[in-house]
């Protein structure tokens, strides 16, 4: 008897948490395609510094950066602001993708050596 | 030496904290201490696995590699700390009233011991990796310098260690009829945080479009990379730029959590009694 409330409370659950999960799905939508026809900005790290240190990016639009770690060490490319954390291996290169963002300033930086590695993102 | 001590250490502070909680949910357990070492020293085998083939890591799924590796792994980190929740309210508090079966509840938490060991050694991996990349390249850049910037590395590990103790004895204080509540409670906001970072990495590597506008943007006001802010963002998933699908599962993870929590949830005693008769 016991076992059999249990049983169904937790069926009831489980349709409740699937529902939810076919809700969230639905409104998330699935797995996107990726727009890989972005021709990609250069940013390249050498001596711990950005260089450009300024990327200007159309507004609204998405946009792919490159960078190229020319130094030995690996480097972390981190903000916040673009939703992006990426360690670039040393003398490795890697791909950093924006959203479209809207127009501002979005500051990033090199968390391994944030006192010079610094840069900016401007959307406009 | 400050610099290296302050990277190493803000890197730290969120395996500490995640080991500190395991902790103390696992209090009483039988071989916890040799599940959550063995946690802490495979995460630590990882993180140099990881560090070691970064490179390579980072070329798989067309450049996507890193990005889907961190998500999968969060992933896990999730379903294990919902595990836990779940069978720990259905089972831990449900003996923990049958006052004759003393150290029922224990059992009941040896059941998912595995999955918080994979926990800790999840949280070790991931900041554990960039800790040794970091400490990687300083060996590599040599120079006057070394000696104190290992120093000031290694001094960051070991306040990553101090973080789980303080974590670990200032949740002990608590009286144990709430710490069950607490520790679940804690347990279900970092799952829900790491889901959020999850969705983050998939949507950085461009794998989940929808949703990707910010919700509001206080990094000016409390940075997510600052050390109280790295505090937060453990223990309750704080993000200074988080986008709409983050949110979103967030508030998910807490609601499933909570749902099947309550469901697994066996009725009051005075229920069940009259069940019985």
């Amino acid at each position: 008897m016991n076992r059999n409330i249990k049983k169904s409370r937790l069926s009831r659950a489980v349709n409740c948490v699937l529902g939810l999960m076919i809700c969230a799905l639905a409104a998330l939508g699935g797995f996107a395609a990726q727009a890989d026809n972005v021709q990609p900005y250069q940013l390249t790290i050498k001596d711990h510094k950005f260089s450009p240190a300024e990327i200007h990016v159309p507004a609204n639009q998405p946009a792919q950066i490159g960078v190229d770690n020319q130094d030995a060490t690996a480097e972390e490319f981190d903000s916040s602001a673009l939703g992006v954390e990426k360690v670039i291996a040393g003398n490795g290169r890697g791909v950093v993708r924006l959203h479209p963002l809207a127009p501002g300033r979005y500051p990033f930086e090199g968390e391994y050596h944030d006192d010079t590695a610094q840069g900016v993102v401007i959307a406009e | 030496m400050l610099a290296a001590l302050i990277i190493v250490f803000r890197e730290m502070i969120e395996a500490g904290l995640i080991v500190g909680i395991v902790l103390t949910a696992t209090r009483g357990v039988p071989g916890r201490g040799c599940a959550i070492s063995f946690g802490i020293a495979a995460g630590v085998a990882g993180a140099c696995l990881v560090a070691l083939f970064a490179g390579q890591i980072s070329t798989l799924f067309a450049g996507a590699g890193q990005e889907l590796f961190n998500a999968a792994i969060l992933g896990i980190a999730v379903l294990m700390l919902t595990w836990h929740n779940v069978w720990m309210a259905s089972h831990g508090r449900a003996l923990a009233q049958d006052l004759k079966k003393a150290g029922a509840e224990v059992v009941a938490g040896h059941r998912t011991l595995a999955g918080l060991a994979i926990v800790v050694s999840i949280a070790v991996l991931r900041e554990g990796s960039e800790v040794v990349l970091f400490l990687y390249g300083i060996a590599l850049s040599g120079g006057n310098s070394l000696p104190a910037m290992a120093a000031g590395g290694l001094l960051g590990i070991a306040g990553g260690a101090a973080v789980s103790a303080l974590m670990y004895f200032g949740l002990l204080r608590i009286p144990a009829r709430q710490l069950f509540s607490v520790t679940s409670g804690l347990i279900s906001l970092m799952a829900a945080g790491l889901a959020a970072q999850s969705i983050a990495f998939l949507q950085q590597s461009g794998h989940f479009e929808i949703g990707t506008h910010l919700v509001w943007n206080s990094s000016a006001y409390l940075p997510e990379n600052s050390l109280l802010g790295r505090l937060l963002h453990t223990l309750l998933g704080y993000t200074d730029a988080p986008t709409q699908a983050q949110c979103a599962i967030y508030v998910l993870t807490l609601a499933v959590i909570g749902i099947l929590m309550l469901a697994v949830q066996p009725p009051p005693l005075a229920a069940r009694r009259q069940v019985k008769t």
